[in-house]
């Protein structure tokens, strides 16, 4: 069906004529015969507008979202109230449709966004230089190991298993082809086993990868354990969930080189998993290996303040072979979604839902640990998530709590073999202290009846 | 050119941080509603922060008004002609993003479980059912998050497929005109890049390509092309060119960026490619949105399959008369594992499915017939008068959707860079071709008009054009010094990478 497209027989006979060809065929032949596909290509006959409306209503009624059910789902993606301004500055066509800002001249809105997000990441993480925005969290940290590589030209990567498994999966299917190892360090009481780490770190070491709060909600003490980086000299690479750096000692200050992690949790809905971004803080010393756009201040002829992509000779449109990493996005839908978010919570907000975030995960554990059948995975420190043990099959009682249009957390069992029994619980702004209650109140009964063999 | 500052210029740029002032906010949060505790009791001090980050303080008008504000220094796609080579700048439907954002896709968490997220997983699996018809190969991975995304992960699989027959290979080849994502991802890949030379056209150099494949006699793991090439040229020896790259041993790429061309004319597979990488965010009509995001799914031959990424999603007969369901298949022992978390820039997949079910088969065909024709005919028109004789077409024959004009007489007879060129289109309104690419043609300018372009749009675009070098017989300077009527001028470049000042310094 033709759609989005102007010309009309008339102008195609015009244009034809232009050309000084008869049919737009004629113009195809340049493909060699056989190449040509020669019939209609399988798929359905185009549809009307609200047919496709209809359809992909019928797809998206197919799924259990956070708006029909109460989602304690977290594991990285956090069901974050959305500001409304969020939606209304990012549907504009001034930013949804531009392309990537190579014009300056006519691209100072997006590069003064870019530069304004810079900050606001370079703020949160208490590191100078970020980066305008990458694919998401996992890719990030990945990048991170290529640059510490660059810096360190050493090819080993200690990493905790406190890092999200995403993370450490993605590292593992980079390092193929960086040619380096990957070597884990395990969890004792819910934290990065610090004897350990400080065992698996040497000279060979590129870098070391932390996360905080990590997988299981845990608060590292991020000092501590990178005193075995410092003392090899490798690169400390800190993951971080950034709606917890309001509260949160920042990486920057606890001596970590490069921060970055899943921009998610500021003004990106869920969306199944994407699109969102990713962000890349790091020191001064790094600047020049960067990964991905970066916005500077300059001026233009007459004097006037201005951005523009700055540092382009690390990227690799200029460097090609030698650039410092292949990535051309820089998320910069995503990316504003986030700064305004950030604006919109302010210098006091951000402190505030941060705090909120802990006062109710605090609670939320405490409620949960005192149901009959619940008890705490780890007793570390949280801030937004915690890991308890389920004296029961996680999945069946999900399943029961489900019935209950309650979406009860993440089965730690599908990538930690050794927790099969652990469920991991988010709480968000959303998560009401009436919601946690009924949590509670539901998981409570369903551990029970799978304990006395209820019938679902 | 009287330099009168327009009210835009004149409006000096100010940020956020600028605007902010102590006490002021937006946010209204809700109440704890639980009995708190003192943080210090929750998380030890020495893990807390001491100082919040300066964040901006402002009240949500004047947020509304400064993104509002900053949103008209932008031009973009609904608002004028955007020629950019090799980016396809192609219309972005409104009902996609109206999709996009139904609550069972936008609220939808990525880690729910697969049986109550039956209507994603179906989307998935349709979005890569269509693809593999339009590309012509039976498998696709949806997960690559850009088109470099994919190259990368292509290049991974190359090296995963050959290790799984016993051999290392460590030189990868690619055209001296190939985007730069293909020389970045080879390295990143851990492989060493081998230029091939081009020939007059823009295809490759055929003698080039076999004396490197002599040269390098079982270490060449791959080819990466993209085809049409560069230049919007067809590689009419690409049967050929893929007889001896599997006679040697290696796997062909196929650099998606110029699929816009060829959908249900000619697909990636027939012509002999293993490995292909289709960026929804050109084709599939996903906004740009100022540099992401987009997606870079792609499409494989059988015998690439079994290293795909996983998570893979599976379609998987019902039973008991119930209908078909979906999965994610994690048990994927040769897999090169994963490329970023969850399944992938899922509000991408739903655009671009709603753009496939809009067009069909029938208009994904005549979408890539009338972007060809729009190229042709800007072609022809820029062909005539003084665009004709000061920008040469690089190769005098039928595009496909894009071509490359030179402006080496232009240079030489009016004193005027292709860059000067472009930033004068800026005063017109047009968004300029994209400039210096490929690097095979003096003083390029790469046009893609894309079918979404109006006959009018790509008239009057060839007027300006005219214009300009009109101007510049009489006065070369107004180009040289141009633009004038954007909210800024030519910006210094160089001193934003000597002297990097990369975010808001505070007193």
């Amino acid at each position: 069906m033709t759609r989005y497209t102007s010309a009309t027989p008339d102008d195609r006979r015009e244009m034809l004529d232009a050309i000084g060809v008869s049919s737009v065929d004629e113009l195809f032949e340049q493909i060699p015969e056989p190449l040509r596909l020669g019939r209609p290509l399988a798929l359905p006959d185009g549809m009307g507008e609200a047919e496709v409306y209809e359809r992909l209503a019928a797809l998206a009624e197919r799924n259990a979202d956070a708006e029909e059910q109460v989602s304690f789902l977290g594991a990285g993606m956090y069901d974050h109230y959305v500001p409304a301004i969020v939606d209304a500055i990012t549907s504009r066509s001034e930013f949804l449709t531009p392309y990537t800002p190579y014009q300056p001249e006519i691209s100072q809105g997006g590069l003064q966004v870019m530069f304004e997000f810079q900050t606001a990441m370079s703020e949160l993480t208490a590191l100078p230089v970020s980066s305008a925005g990458l694919y998401e969290g996992p890719s990030s940290v990945a990048s991170a190991g290529y640059l510490a590589m660059g810096a360190t030209k050493r090819r080993k990567f200690v990493v905790s298993r406190g890092v999200h498994p995403h993370s450490r999966e993605t590292l593992r299917t980079y390092s193929v082809g960086y040619g380096a190892e990957v070597v884990e360090v395990g969890l004792e009481g819910g934290l990065t086993d610090a004897a350990a780490l400080a065992e698996a770190v040497d000279g060979e070491t590129a870098a070391v990868f932390l996360q905080t709060p990590n997988f299981l909600g845990a608060v590292e003490d991020v000092e501590a354990l990178g005193a075995a980086a410092k003392e090899h000299g490798a690169l400390l690479i800190v993951a971080c969930d950034p709606m917890t750096l309001g509260i949160l000692k920042p990486p920057g200050e606890c001596g970590a080189d490069i921060a970055l992690g899943e921009g998610q949790p500021l003004g990106n809905r869920l969306d199944f998993g994407g699109p969102s971004f990713g962000f890349f803080c790091a020191t001064e010393a790094q600047i020049r290996r960067m990964p991905g756009r970066i916005a500077g201040e300059t001026e233009d002829v007459d004097g006037r303040r201005g951005f523009v992509l700055a540092l382009q000779t690390r990227e690799q449109h200029i460097r090609r072979e030698k650039a410092t990493n292949n990535i051309c996005t820089a998320q910069a839908l995503n990316a504003l979604g986030a700064m305004v978010h950030l604006a919109w919570l302010g210098r006091e907000g951000f402190r505030e839902i941060g705090e909120l975030l802990v006062q109710r995960t605090a609670y939320a554990r405490e409620r949960l640990a005192g149901v009959s059948g619940v008890e705490l995975l780890h007793e570390a420190p949280v801030a937004r998530e915690f890991a308890v043990r389920l004296e029961a099959p996680v999945e069946k009682v999900l399943d029961r709590v489900a019935e209950r249009g309650i979406a009860a957390g993440y089965p730690l069992g599908r990538e930690y073999p050794e927790y099969k029994d652990g469920l991991l619980v988010a709480i968000t702004e959303r998560r009401t202290k009436a919601q946690i209650d009924e949590l509670a109140e539901a998981l409570g009964a369903a551990v029970a009846a799978e304990r006395e063999g209820v019938t679902a | 050119m009287a330099l009168t500052e327009t009210p835009m210029q004149a409006e000096k740029a100010q940020t956020i941080y600028e605007k902010s002032k102590a006490g002021r906010r937006a946010a209204a949060l809700p109440a704890a509603e639980v009995p708190e505790k003192p943080l210090a009791e929750l998380i030890p001090e020495n893990l807390l922060r001491a100082e919040p980050p300066r964040l901006p303080e402002i009240a949500e008008p004047e947020i509304v008004r400064h993104y509002n504000r900053l949103s008209r220094r932008n031009f973009d796609l609904d608002s004028g002609f955007y020629p950019l080579g090799s980016c396809t700048m192609k219309h972005n439907p409104r009902l996609n993003e109206r999709v996009a954002a139904l609550p069972g896709h936008a609220r939808l968490h990525p880690a729910q479980d697969a049986r109550r997220a039956q209507g994603a997983l179906e989307l998935m699996w349709l979005l890569q059912e269509s693809l593999s018809e339009i590309c012509g190969l039976p498998h696709v991975s949806l997960q690559p998050s850009a088109g470099s995304h994919g190259e990368l992960a292509g290049l991974l699989l190359t090296r995963a497929y050959h290790a799984d027959r016993g051999e290392v290979r460590t030189k990868v080849l690619a055209p001296d005109t190939s985007h730069g994502t293909n020389p970045a991802s080879v390295t990143m890949a851990g492989y060493e890049v081998v230029k091939v030379a081009t020939d007059e056209v823009g295809g490759v150099e055929m003698a080039d390509l076999r004396a490197k494949l002599a040269e390098n006699e079982g270490e060449v793991a791959c080819l990466m092309l993209t085809n049409p090439n560069t230049l919007g040229v067809f590689d009419e020896n690409i049967a050929e060119i893929a007889s001896l790259i599997h006679e040697a041993g290696g796997t062909l790429y196929y650099d998606g960026a110029n699929l816009n061309a060829v959908m249900g004319k000619s697909r990636p597979g027939d012509m002999g490619f293993d490995i292909v990488h289709v960026n929804l965010h050109k084709s599939f009509s996903q906004p740009h949105g100022g540099g992401g995001p987009g997606a870079g799914p792609i499409a494989v031959s059988d015998r690439i399959e079994p290293f795909l990424p996983r998570p893979q999603v599976v379609r998987l007969e019902g039973s008991n008369g119930h209908g078909p369901n979906f999965d994610l298949d994690f048990e994927r022992p040769k897999s090169i594992g994963r490329l970023r978390g969850f399944q992938g820039n899922f509000g991408v997949f739903v655009r671009s499915y709603a753009y496939i079910l809009s067009l069909g088969g029938d208009g994904l065909t005549e979408a890539s017939e009338t972007a060809v024709l729009n190229a042709n005919y800007l072609k022809a028109r820029l062909a005539e008068g003084r665009a004709g004789d000061r920008l040469p077409i690089a190769f005098d024959r039928h595009c496909m959707h894009e071509f490359v004009l030179s402006g080496k007489p232009m240079k030489r007879d009016l004193g005027l860079a292709t860059l000067d060129l472009a930033k004068r289109l800026l005063d017109y309104g047009f968004h300029p071709p994209t400039v210096y690419f490929p690097l095979l043609v003096d003083e390029a300018l790469m046009v893609e008009p894309t079918e979404t372009e109006a006959k009018e749009s790509l008239d009057a675009f060839a007027e300006a054009i005219e214009k300009i070098l009109a101007e510049a017989e009489t006065d070369p300077e107004l180009a040289r010094n141009a633009p004038y009527t954007t909210p800024v001028r030519r910006l210094d470049e160089v001193k934003a990478t000597r002297q990097p000042v990369v975010r808001q310094q505070f007193d």
